[in-house]
């Protein structure tokens, strides 16, 4: 069971606005979900190690090689707010 | 000649080699049609690339998802709506570069979350057997592309069955490969340790041509291994000496298979015995786990994968006076509502406090269900199961039920998590509980990690003796 | 009344430093400080959709290369995380990070234990700037991708120091090691060197670590220190008056000395680790380890220890030139061209007479002089042996490091050679009856009369004896 409390909490984390009709769906529809979800809770893992990844290779890098950048243009072409050669935002601090 | 649009990859070809068919023509006989399905989201004035090459010619449509410079690139989603990558994707890259010429960008579920298509912010896709059905998704616009005559062949990605799910329920033919084989870079990432890029075809001949073009180790990916051995061009006819093993889980104790899809299965046993194949049942003790794991697996990596469509660099903005403002309307209005669900899912799943209950138990839950495979291969050559539990459903049927939705994938989830390739192939017709024209039922054969060789052979014998015309929906049922 | 107890303040650093690479952490973008805004930019640092990391090999041999030098052990696999957090220098709103198995572990340098440290890469430069115009009133930043992606390693102490001085100190130590070795150029000005403090105060005696707090981003040597001592003041007058320390993050302004709080209104931060899907493990075989082992060259700390233990040096001199590579190598080949001289002397006038000389002289270095080492030690050489006396010896340096050229020679026409030491003894006996009544004085314990000997001594020798030298005969024929 998540609650509307658990809802807000993760959309703020996620940075999702919700209004309170969603946040009510949303607790319903997570809460079925991860029901089905703790059916894992049935096996044993014990002892059993985790997999994130199921390449089976180490170790491949790059050289320390310089590769083209994107003219400036390019690089700000899909920005929504350009500025003075940058990426404008509204200030963090405000 | 027919008509141009009958041609597989390997007949254009061979059409082109033999001088009966110009490169130029087969894509133009592609490129004015009329979209009727929905398939596409952007088409060219003039088809992209057709040079010289291994696959000169042949014309392709792409998944939305892969990054084409200058080229609209949405991932089915509002919040890339004017969105124009810098760079293509590798996948793409390595086909231009063999010749193929792009028709155009394929609709999908926003990001590759959905198994209908009805996730996309850009309308529905139809399934061109039975035009008020889904045609599956997420790649729901590349698969009703290829059955519905819009293209010869298409690309797809596949997390949790996006690629085979879709072919099956539009009649084509689908190849995930194994994980790892293809480039994932400039393909849009969803779940990044499930995402592969795969071929829609007609036959499974053309998902070896393609694959053959797209495989190999990419600097730009540094997961992607690409097939050591190669891939080989299908040829057998028989199975002979083939060890197939029927997973019972995934078939005869698959729960809400339908009776048709299950008919379509004892059909296929037959005709792979009648081909020389010894078939057993096997088992996957886990791989019933398969959708929970995947469900907070695909879903946190999602979440991170996603944080970047923050308004910041590209993508839509909702302006607003405050950073965090910015950032929660941003996400708001840009995200439909299964990918916020799924966000939501994963930022859950990762968050302090239930790490180890949910993401940590899956990640162990993945390694039981990729041992269940290596020991199934241990004594069969290939697995065999139906490719969904049902045929395609009519659209808007499931929207209401997230997890109703989920439980499409139940066939297909597990070989992502393990990442072993696979490959649907249409097993034949039947009809749908609901009613309405006989719809195709695909069938789903597995192999070993990087097996790819032998399991296109084994698709190919079968593919030969059921005999399915993979052109019968856009003809409209004028192969009878 | 009962005496109040008296704490000790517990200090432990967490030390970011930028890897001085040609190409970022992940991308192949060009390092370049002070480029034009976003000029080094591309789909990989800018987190486009589908844009996948790849790990610059050189940063890891440079980690590799710190780890060793500080005692730690390599990781024979470590893995990259994601550390989930927003922020517009954030690019993919996750920086890629090491989390519970980093590249480095356990170690020390010098008195201070080395708890980890691990390979993540930098945030981008966010630059406030006052009002957009777009939205009235609202206040607005830009940000510069051309730092992002930087590889950083981040060092993290055990609360080891217990003194801001020490800190200081510390701090200097690790600078010279890491500069030593080749992989960074440290500067705390241009960010290259970046400390944090974690301060906690505790009653002497205890053995438990009190509530500490986090100094962010102090930006020089000084600052550091100060800050430090700033905060255990803080803390001291906190618990004095009966409070609490509490945990928080706090920001020094060096102007106005004072310490504010940089703890949010917000929730607690969530940062939701998972492994890295789009990165492979970092594997050194132990032979590269070893490898890069014996490249290491011999740096500061034990270089210090062998200059006190073999050469008998005082701590300090022995400091002195061993956090100094430039001035460590030059000493060695003065010593090494003087062998019958005491490495001692050869140090006194290396770290006294020549460093104060150049500085006189306005080199920026000592060993950028025009004085060469062999010059120098053999100037140590002609004053130990008395060939002349230690003022004309003074002479003779500040003429090489103006001008160069061979000490005898020099010596020779600056007409110091004739100076010698029984002279000097003559002509203090001869001052010492010229100045009967300072003498007298000098005897009865009146310690300021010697100077009127001295001035004798000097006039006599126009000014180049040995003050020193004078006063220790002055006082031998006094007998004192």
């Amino acid at each position: 069971m998540i609650d509307r409390k658990q809802v807000l909490h993760v959309a703020r984390l996620a940075r999702l606005r919700l209004d309170d009709e969603e946040v009510e769906r949303m607790s319903a529809e997570l809460s079925s979900i991860l029901d089905h979800v703790e059916t894992m809770a049935e096996l044993d893992i014990e002892g059993v190690e985790p997999t994130s990844r199921v390449v089976d290779a180490e170790n491949v890098m790059r050289a320390d090689d310089v590769a083209a950048s994107l003219p400036r243009d390019a690089a700000l072409a899909n920005a929504p707010d350009p500025a003075s050669g940058s990426f404008r935002v509204p200030s963090p601090q405000a | 000649m027919s008509d141009v649009r009958d041609l597989s990859v390997a007949a254009g070809l061979a059409a082109i080699e033999a001088r009966d068919l110009a490169a130029a023509e087969w894509a133009d006989a592609y490129a004015g049609l009329p979209d009727e399905l929905g398939a596409y989201l952007w088409r060219p004035d003039e088809p992209i690339g057709g040079e010289e090459g291994p696959l000169g010619g042949v014309p392709v449509a792409v998944k939305d998802i892969f990054c084409i410079e200058d080229v609209p690139t949405t991932a089915g989603s509002r919040i890339l709506e004017n969105y124009l990558p810098p760079y293509t994707a590798t996948a793409v890259e390595r086909l231009l570069g063999a010749g193929a010429s792009v028709l155009g960008k394929t609709n999908m579920d926003e990001f590759a979350m959905g198994s209908s298509n009805e996730n996309s912010a850009y309308g529905d896709v139809r399934n061109p057997w039975d035009t008020d059905r889904v045609p599956g998704g997420s790649s729901g616009g590349s698969a009703a592309a290829v059955a519905g005559g819009l293209a010869p062949c298409a690309l797809g990605t596949d997390t949790g069955g996006s690629i085979r799910q879709p072919a099956a329920f539009c009649g084509v033919v689908g190849l995930k490969p194994t994980y790892g084989s293809i480039s994932r870079s400039g393909m849009i990432a969803f779940a990044s340790s499930l995402d592969q890029c795969g071929p829609f075809t007609r036959t499974v001949a053309d998902a070896a041509l393609l694959l053959r073009v797209m495989q190999g180790a990419d600097p730009r990916d540094t997961t992607s291994t690409g097939i050591a051995a190669g891939v080989e061009m299908p040829s057998r006819e028989d199975l002979s000496g083939v060890r197939v093993g029927v997973p019972r889980e995934l078939a005869s104790e698959a729960e809400g298979m339908e009776d048709g899809v299950r008919e379509v299965m004892e059909r296929t046993i037959a005709l792979c015995e009648s081909l020389g194949a010894t078939v057993a049942e096997t088992s996957l003790p886990n791989a019933r786990y398969g959708i929970s794991a995947y469900y907070v697996i695909a879903p946190a990596e999602a979440s991170a994968n996603l944080a970047r469509y923050d308004g910041v660099r590209f993508g839509e903005r909702v302006a607003a006076e405050g950073l965090d403002d910015m950032y929660e309307l941003t996400r708001a209005a840009g995200f439909g509502p299964e990918v916020k669900r799924r966000i939501m899912l994963g930022t859950y799943a990762l968050s302090s406090g239930y790490y180890d209950a949910y993401y940590g138990r899956a990640q162990r839950v993945r390694t039981l269900i990729a041992r269940d495979f290596e020991n199934a291969f241990a004594d069969h050559d290939v697995l065999l199961t139906p490719t969904s539990p049902t045929v395609a459903f009519p659209l808007g049927s499931r929207t209401d039920d997230p997890l109703a939705m989920y439980m499409a994938d139940y066939c297909t989830v597990p070989m992502s998590l393990a990442g072993v390739p696979a490959i649907s192939i249409p097993g034949g017709l039947a009809a749908a509980p609901d009613g309405g024209p006989e719809l195709p039922v695909g069938v789903q054969l597995v192999g070993p990690a990087f097996g790819e060789t032998a399991l296109l052979d084994a698709a190919h014998a079968l593919e030969s003796a059921i005999g399915f015309d993979t052109n019968a929906a856009w003809r409209g049922g004028a192969d009878a | 009344m009962p005496e109040s107890p008296d704490y000790e303040p517990v200090i432990g650093l967490e030390i970011h430093i930028q890897l001085q690479t040609e190409t970022k952490m992940f991308c192949g973008c060009k390092l370049e400080f002070g480029a034009e805004p976003n000029t080094h930019t591309c789909p990989v640092c800018l987190g486009h959709p589908g844009a996948l990391p790849m790990t610059n090999e050189q940063a890891v041999e440079y980690a590799i290369r710190v780890g060793l030098a500080l005692g730690c052990e390599i990781a024979p696999r470590s893995i990259f995380h994601r550390k989930n957090y927003f922020y517009p220098d954030n690019p993919k709103a996750y920086q890629i990070s090491q989390y519970d198995i980093p590249i480095c572990s356990g170690g020390r340098l010098g008195d201070v234990r080395i708890h980890r440290a691990h390979l993540e890469e930098d945030a981008a430069k966010l630059t406030h700037v006052g009002e957009s115009g777009r939205i009235h009133g609202s206040d607005a930043s830009l940000v510069d991708f051309n730092r992002g992606g930087t590889p950083l390693i981040e060092i993290v102490t055990e609360p080891d120091i217990h003194d801001p001085a020490e800190a200081r100190e510390w701090l200097t130590l690790l600078r010279e090691t890491i500069r030593q070795l080749g992989v960074s150029d440290v500067n705390m000005e241009e960010g290259s060197l970046r400390a944090d403090g974690n301060v906690s105060i505790r009653p002497v005696g205890s053995k438990e670590l009190g509530v500490k707090t986090e100094l962010k981003n102090m930006n020089s040597f000084r600052f550091l220190e100060r800050g430090i001592a700033a905060e255990i003041e803080r803390q001291k007058a906190i618990v004095a008056s009966g409070g609490r320390v509490e945990q928080e993050t706090l920001h020094f302004d060096p102007a106005s000395g004072s310490l504010t709080s940089l703890r949010s209104k917000e929730e607690a931060h969530d940062y939701r680790y998972f492994p890295e899907p789009d990165l492979l493990p970092l594997a050194p075989s132990p032979e590269h380890v070893e490898e890069v082992r014996a490249s290491l060259p011999e740096l500061p700390a034990e270089r210090r220890v062998r200059y006190e233990s073999e050469l008998g040096l005082s701590p300090d001199a022995a400091k002195l030139l061993a956090y100094d590579a430039a001035l460590a190598s030059f000493y060695e080949e003065a010593v090494a061209a003087e062998p019958d001289v005491d490495p001692i002397v050869v140090a006194n006038w290396v770290t006294g007479e020549l460093v104060a000389a150049s500085r006189e002289a306005g080199f920026e270095h000592p060993a950028e002089t025009k004085a060469d080492a062999a010059g120098v030690g053999a100037v140590a050489r002609m004053v130990d042996g008395k060939e002349i006396s230690r003022g004309s010896g003074r002479e003779l340096l500040a003429e090489l490091v103006a001008n160069g050229g061979d000490p005898a020679e020099v010596s020779e026409r600056l007409g110091l050679t004739s100076d010698d030491g029984d002279d000097l003894a003559a002509i203090v006996a001869a001052a010492i009856e010229a100045q009967p009544d300072a003498a007298a004085k000098v005897k009865a314990g009146e310690g300021k009369a010697i100077g009127a000997i001295i001035g004798v001594v000097m006039r006599e020798t126009k000014g180049r004896a040995d003050g020193g030298e004078a006063t220790r005969l002055i006082r031998e024929q006094l007998g004192l």
